[in-house]
């Protein structure tokens, strides 16, 4: 089935199995998301590109489109719940954006700035989260991890290794990596795998090279995420 | 009479006198008095009463994160903790020698952080003080007023100031905490269109800079009783010094006189900083206090920043600021000048050189160069010692063989000042103070004599430990009802 659906007023046109969220990109408008990757199926995990459907919420990324919809996304109350679910995640876990060499390439950051987000707004957590830098090539953040799970999905459905995990459940859910040590060195996670590319955070990080980027030439400095 | 100023003597009923917060001045301090019924002075002291916690929390940290995080100590010379932690980081990655295009951005860096610190700190934060008197209406001490009265200062005096903060744009990437800086070398040179720019303007801010020193020699002609005597202590000195004996702000190695300007040491590798420095704490500051070990704590405190910098240094390689060096010289005779308002002339000298050394570096090629980053053997142990606007600063680290951060320790500038500013503020006690009526323009002297120093507090209180504290419960008289002491 194909047709077109109507996004904050625009006509989108959409072919047959895709979801909102791929016809807008198709069309040239974003929608703001976290762990959606074009690679991989999508997850639906962190809401962040939630819209309004005919007046009910749904997530852009898993809802196929329909001929004829009424989709809203850029309206002030769903921005206002974005910005909600970002400033929670922000104050879940450590991100301190002006000493991370992940800033300007980071997607939680750039989404932030995109439905602008000014401050936390809620009470830190301050979770206690040492760097693992057991691995000689790459160092584990996970005072940054936001859930995503994309690094997990590299790892069973492209390098076919299942390094990643998310363990524990509600609040606590956490990254953990598949060593009886838990420390990424002792796995065969290796600089060559697709997880070592597809963190939109600053959590998989290469080792000595951070910063190597000046401000001005960084992603999301060339190309902010615009909706 | 000084010395016993630090702590009072057991006497009843002192009254207590507080200047909190410290104005014009970088960061939260405070001055506490104690006076008996006659307007005695007893008790005089500075403390620093913020706490950050910078050595502690760089522990666990990557090391490349190093020079981006602790800048972050302060929003008025970034670039100093910058550079200096950079260059520890240079030896942990094996980087003895960078290219010349790396070493010369990174000086063109450090020269703008001069200029537009130094700038500020004069222009903003002391010429109310200087052009309209230490007691005259507080409503008026202030840059505004400056501005209204004076506006062809104040207009050259923010013009200086952006220019140094957009060389450290073009050097950083932003004006204010930058990446420019990688250990190793830099991230990013010149383009031809941003060396423009800045050359379209280098010779005015020259020119001005010429100016700024012309203003505080006349500052000096107009009461030089005052300007010679105000808050001077005799003190040692120390800085980093070029190879050739010449002022070098971004790399030298260590010179210390005495009193009598004769050398204590000279030519020493920073690296061994340990040997020469050690650091008091005591119960009453979050500022430790730093002294050569061959004097011991009591006598080997010491002065850094501009007024030992340009009497320590044999020449300042670029021809105005010599012409003025030499004149700030033999205006003393000979004997080291000890006057903290003479932090100012010297202060705007090294304006004038950091104008001058950018001038120079925005006319070589090198600047514009692609060749970066370079790397070598790689170590565990790194020190990096640049000369901030305010001083020595120390930076020295230690990491793992996994890259992370196991041991940080930072002497700042403003800590090296601790007992010289304490000393002088209390010198400006005795003299000014001591059995008069207190009023707000006699203790808007103290803070004068503070400013002086142009103490950064913040990047002052940057350890994170157990910090000796005293807790005092007092009742409405003042009687002490109880206390509580943590050494």
């Amino acid at each position: 089935m194909s047709g077109s659906f109507k996004l904050d007023g625009r006509e989108i046109p959409f072919r047959d199995g895709q979801t909102i969220l791929q016809a807008a990109q198709d069309a040239g408008q974003d929608i703001p998301h976290l762990c959606y990757h074009p690679d991989f199926k999508p997850h639906g995990s962190c809401k962040v590109c939630s819209v309004r459907i005919d007046g009910r919420t749904a997530a852009s990324c898993t809802t196929p489109a329909r001929d004829g919809m009424q989709v809203d996304s850029n309206v002030p109350e769903v921005n206002e719940e974005r910005r909600t679910l970002l400033q929670m995640l922000f104050v879940e876990g450590n991100h301190f954006c002006p000493s991370c060499e992940k800033s300007g390439a980071c997607r939680l950051q750039a989404t932030a700035y995109q439905v602008q987000m000014v401050s936390p707004h809620f009470d830190h957590f301050f979770p206690d989260r040492p760097v693992d830098a057991s691995h000689p090539d790459y160092l584990l953040d996970t005072n940054r991890c936001i859930l995503c799970s994309l690094c997990v999905r590299a790892s069973r459905d492209v390098d076919g290794k299942n390094v990643f995990a998310l363990s524990g459940r509600g609040i606590r859910t956490h990254l953990i990596v598949n060593a009886a040590s838990g420390r990424l060195g002792d796995t065969d996670f290796s600089a060559g795998d697709k997880a070592a590319h597809v963190c939109p955070v600053g959590v998989i990080l290469k080792k000595r090279v951070g910063f190597a980027v000046p401000i001005g030439q960084r992603p999301f400095d060339l190309a902010p995420a615009e909706e | 009479m000084r010395a016993s100023l630090e702590t009072a003597p057991d006497i009843p009923n002192l009254k207590r006198v507080a200047i909190d917060p410290i104005s014009r001045v970088e960061g939260h301090g405070k001055i506490t008095l104690l006076l008996d019924d006659h307007n005695r002075v007893h008790q005089v002291r500075l403390h620093i009463v913020e706490f950050r916690g910078f050595e502690k929390f760089i522990q666990g940290r990557p090391y490349w994160e190093v020079p981006v995080m602790v800048q972050r100590l302060c929003g008025i010379c970034p670039v100093s903790h910058h550079l200096a932690a950079s260059k520890a980081l240079d030896v942990i990655v094996g980087a003895r020698h960078l290219t010349p295009a790396a070493e010369k951005l990174r000086r063109l860096m450090h020269y703008g952080q001069i200029l537009q610190s130094h700038a500020l700190h004069f222009y903003h934060l002391c010429t109310p003080d200087l052009l309209f008197g230490f007691d005259s209406d507080a409503a008026r001490r202030n840059i505004v007023e400056i501005a209204a009265q004076h506006p062809e200062t104040a207009r050259k005096g923010v013009l200086i100031r952006k220019f140094g903060q957009e060389v450290i744009r073009h050097t950083a990437g932003k004006r204010i905490h930058g990446t420019g800086s990688v250990p190793g070398g830099v991230n990013k040179s010149l383009t031809a269109a941003e060396r423009n720019e800045l050359l379209a303007h280098i010779y005015d801010i020259v020119h001005w800079s010429r100016e700024a020193v012309a203003l505080v020699k006349e500052l000096h002609a107009q009461q030089p009783a005052l300007y010679n005597s105000f808050g001077a202590v005799r003190a040692k000195t120390m800085s980093l010094i070029g190879a050739g004996g010449q002022m070098d702000l971004y790399d030298g190695r260590l010179r210390a006189r005495d009193e009598n300007g004769a050398l204590i040491f000279d030519g020493i590798d920073y690296a061994g900083y340990g040997s020469l420095i050690e650091e008091q704490v005591k119960p009453w500051s979050y500022m430790k206090f730093p002294y050569l070990k061959s004097f011991g704590a009591e006598d080997g405190w010491y002065r850094v920043g501009p007024l030992s910098r340009v009497q320590n240094c044999d020449v300042i390689p670029t021809p105005l600021a010599e012409i003025e060096r030499r004149e700030f010289v033999d205006y003393s005779g000979g004997a080291p000048s000890q006057a903290p308002l003479g932090y100012h002339w010297a202060r705007m000298i090294e304006m004038l050189h950091a104008a001058e050394t950018i001038k120079d570096l925005l006319h070589d090629e090198d600047v514009l160069g692609d060749a970066l980053v370079t790397s070598g053997e790689r170590a565990q142990e790194g020190v990096g010692v640049i000369e901030a606007p305010r001083g020595t600063l120390i930076h020295h680290y230690r990491v793992d063989e996994n890259d992370l951060v196991t041991m940080c320790n930072l002497i700042v500038s403003t800590t090296h000042n601790n007992q010289a500013m304490n000393e002088s503020v209390r010198e400006v006690a005795r003299r000014y103070l001591n059995g008069r009526d207190v009023t707000e323009g006699l203790l808007n002297h103290l803070e004068v004599a503070i400013r002086a120093f142009d103490p950064c507090l913040s990047c002052a209180t940057h350890a994170l430990g157990r910090m000796p504290l005293i807790v005092e419960l007092l009742d409405p008289d003042g009687e002490l009802v109880s206390s509580l002491q943590r050494d």
